[in-house]
């Protein structure tokens, strides 16, 4: 066999790995003419023993790179083994690992090599291939590489799901430090026209019902976390930015992994910033799907999230006064906003109460945390919780009552330092 | 009391559903044949699968239930789960009595239909994720799976949609029987495995099939961070059960 292509798998899959999208949901695309592939909900075919999942071939085209970003394993001035893959090769791995149930499609990234369009170009060609030749209906995310000539990202949005362009750094100046030879404006350009393209191929779409689709599952972008000093505040308030300004579907955030022992970052026995990364994925789901506003959970008095505790309940210790709320009766948008209560449970609640008052055995077989809820609510019970406690009263008996997952592996890291 | 056996199938369940209503039995128990046990406490009535009677009770329950109800009905039958029949039956009781009875979360037979729905939901969703289909030489796609609940009927759609051009085969080895595609539509089938066992069974697949293991191998160590060692995630995410059907989970 070939095993040049293993080679190839081997080095470029390791250099694509630090991309942390896998997401492989949120396409409308359908199986047609009995062709190849469907997309849906997105499956995770396996998990890695980092614990990540793996929905898509993540590869780069290329490890070949012009630029020199320091937080960067491609980086020109590292010394390591370079390949790039044919556009047919690529295609074949997707495709036989496709018919396999191995992926749900192909993210496909690469380093820049010559210039923006003929790196855009080859990704392009890629995608187009799976599409016409093959009727492969999988999805593709593709890399919008800044710089990139207005008619290539329009092709790329005809043949992909998905595009993005990463932000990597959350400010500006950490950015102007670790990548001086990039700069945000062209991260922005790529994603500002996507986005207008988008919606004019919405509004497209109503009118003309077999108008192609253009890039249906949006645009995602990632933030390193933990290379350049940046605050949480930083972090959450540039992501708040990008969906806000540019309807960003997703965007991920990825802890800092040590790649370089450059001065201006990290040393490399630093360890990843795992449980911050946590916190901050839980504010951005605070922000998407239980309607908070960014400044509620991060602002100039607290620039960075507790890591003892998730951010609701930080929220929710820091406004004692607006609790505690009656489950049979507050609605929806404030029982999301109780501490141990997710987006299933707090639906379940306001269906289940039609029928009858709810009391603390319902809550706990609904799925509850009562352990965390049971200071901020009340409900069908002559119990709960009469003491006129502080929030930081309430942390404490939290804290001591659970063993939080997070706390003891806060202490771990805490230990290496 | 009596007890209602029916032939194990999602039509004979819903005949005696039928039969417990005819019959206006206030206590009674369902039970599929093969988990009979005899017992003296108990009058049984052997149950006559009736595609018509089964009909009109499911025509019933439409009238009564969201489509998410019905799928909890449904899909916590192939949970298999002892006296998951007696279980559904009260939950059925429930349902026609009671308009919307499916989202009444106090309820405890309510909220276990729910759970034990998801469950199997769960394992589908699983399935999924984890067949891996290996190329025969004849140019079958075929995985073999062990799945806790019987979740074959509810995966045909999602094959069926994705792999509309090769030829599949989904086999349960629990419950001994497959889903076939054949490029036209899907159907049942048993197999017979007892000629692969005596030769060698890499003979039976086609010569790239290992190619594209180790390629898939070689790629599932590759994606992963060292720095983010997280084995017990890993374990959440992929339990060991289901290894053995995982290439890149063999040695």
């Amino acid at each position: 066999m070939s095993e040049r292509i293993r080679e190839k798998l081997k080095i470029l899959a390791d250099a694509a790995k630090y991309d942390v999208s896998c997401s492989s949901s949120g396409s409308t695309r359908k199986n047609k003419n009995k062709g190849l592939g469907d997309t849906g909900n997105g499956i995770c075919h396996t998990y890695t023993e980092d614990g990540r999942c793996v929905s898509l071939l993540k590869i780069l085209l290329t490890n070949f790179c012009i630029y020199d970003c320091a937080y960067c394993v491609t980086r020109k001035s590292n010394d390591i083994k370079r390949t790039a893959f044919t556009v047919q090769e690529v295609v074949d791995l997707t495709i036989n690992f496709y018919r396999r149930n191995y992926i749900e499609g192909l993210f496909l990234s690469s380093g820049i090599f010559k210039d923006a369009d003929y790196t855009m170009e080859r990704l392009v060609r890629v995608a187009k291939k799976l599409r016409s030749e093959h009727n492969f209906n999988g999805y593709i995310h593709l890399k919008s590489i800044p710089g990139a000539s207005d008619e290539l990202m329009k092709e790329a949005g005809l043949y992909a799901d998905r595009l993005s362009v990463n932000i990597e750094i959350p400010t500006e100046q950490g950015l102007k430090l670790l990548a001086p030879d990039k700069d945000r404006k062209d991260m922005i350009q790529p994603m500002n026209f996507l986005k207008n393209e988008i919606i004019l191929r919405e509004s497209e779409n109503k009118t003309f019902r077999n108008a192609p689709l253009f890039a249906p599952a949006g645009q995602s972008s990632q933030m390193i976390i933990g290379a350049a000093q940046e605050s949480d505040k930083d972090i959450m308030f540039t992501a708040n930015s990008l969906y806000k300004n540019f309807n960003l579907k997703r965007v991920y955030y990825s802890g800092y992994v040590p790649v370089s022992n450059d001065n201006r970052l990290p040393g490399l026995n630093t360890s990843v910033p795992r449980i911050r990364e946590n916190r901050l994925y839980q504010t951005d789901w605070l922000m998407r799907f239980y309607g908070f506003q960014v400044k509620e959970i991060v602002n100039q008095e607290h620039p960075n999230l507790d890591l003892d505790i998730d951010p609701k309940l930080s929220w929710a210790l820091r406004n004692v006064q607006q609790f505690p709320i009656d489950i049979n009766r507050a609605d929806l948008h404030l029982i999301l906003r109780v501490p141990g209560i997710g987006i299933q449970s707090a639906r379940k609640i306001v269906d289940a109460r039609r029928f009858q008052r709810l009391n603390w055995e319902h809550l706990k077989k609904l799925g509850v945390a009562l352990n965390r809820a049971k200071y901020f609510i009340i409900c069908n019970s002559r119990n709960y919780e009469r003491r006129d406690l502080s929030g930081s009263q309430i942390k404490q008996y939290i804290l001591s009552g659970a063993q939080s997952k997070a706390l003891s592996a806060v202490a771990i890291q805490l230990q290496l330092f | 009391m009596t007890i209602l056996i029916y032939d194990n199938t999602w039509p004979g369940f819903l005949t005696a559903i039928f039969d417990a209503y005819e019959r206006k039995l206030e206590q009674a128990r369902i039970c599929p044949q093969r988990t009979l046990q005899p017992s003296l406490l108990y009058t049984p009535i052997n149950i006559i699968t009736d595609n018509v009677k089964a009909k009109r009770v499911w025509l019933g329950l439409e009238k009564k239930l969201s489509r998410t109800g019905l799928q909890n009905v449904y899909h916590s039958f192939l949970s298999e789960l002892p006296a998951i029949e007696d279980h559904l039956l009260e939950y059925i009781r429930l349902a026609l009595t009671l308009d919307g009875a499916e989202k009444a979360y106090g309820n405890s037979t309510i909220l276990r239909g729910t759970q034990v729905a998801k469950m199997v939901y769960r394992e589908k969703h699983r399935m999924e994720a984890f067949v891996r289909f290996q190329l025969t030489k004849d140019g079958i796609y075929y995985g073999a799976v062990d799945p806790d609940f019987n979740v074959l009927p509810i995966l045909i759609s999602h094959f069926e949609k994705r792999y509309a051009d090769q030829k599949w085969l989904i086999y349960d080895l629990r419950r001994k029987y497959g889903i076939f595609y054949d490029l036209e539509k899907v159907q049942e089938i048993e197999l017979d495995f007892a000629k692969p066992e005596g030769g060698d069974i890499r003979s039976i697949f086609s010569e790239e099939e290992e190619i594209y293991q180790t390629l898939w191998k070689d790629y599932f160590i590759h994606v992963n961070i060292k720095e983010r060692r997280n084995i017990k995630l890993h374990l959440r995410h992929v339990p060991k059960r289901y290894w053995k059907y995982l290439i890149e989970k063999s040695p």
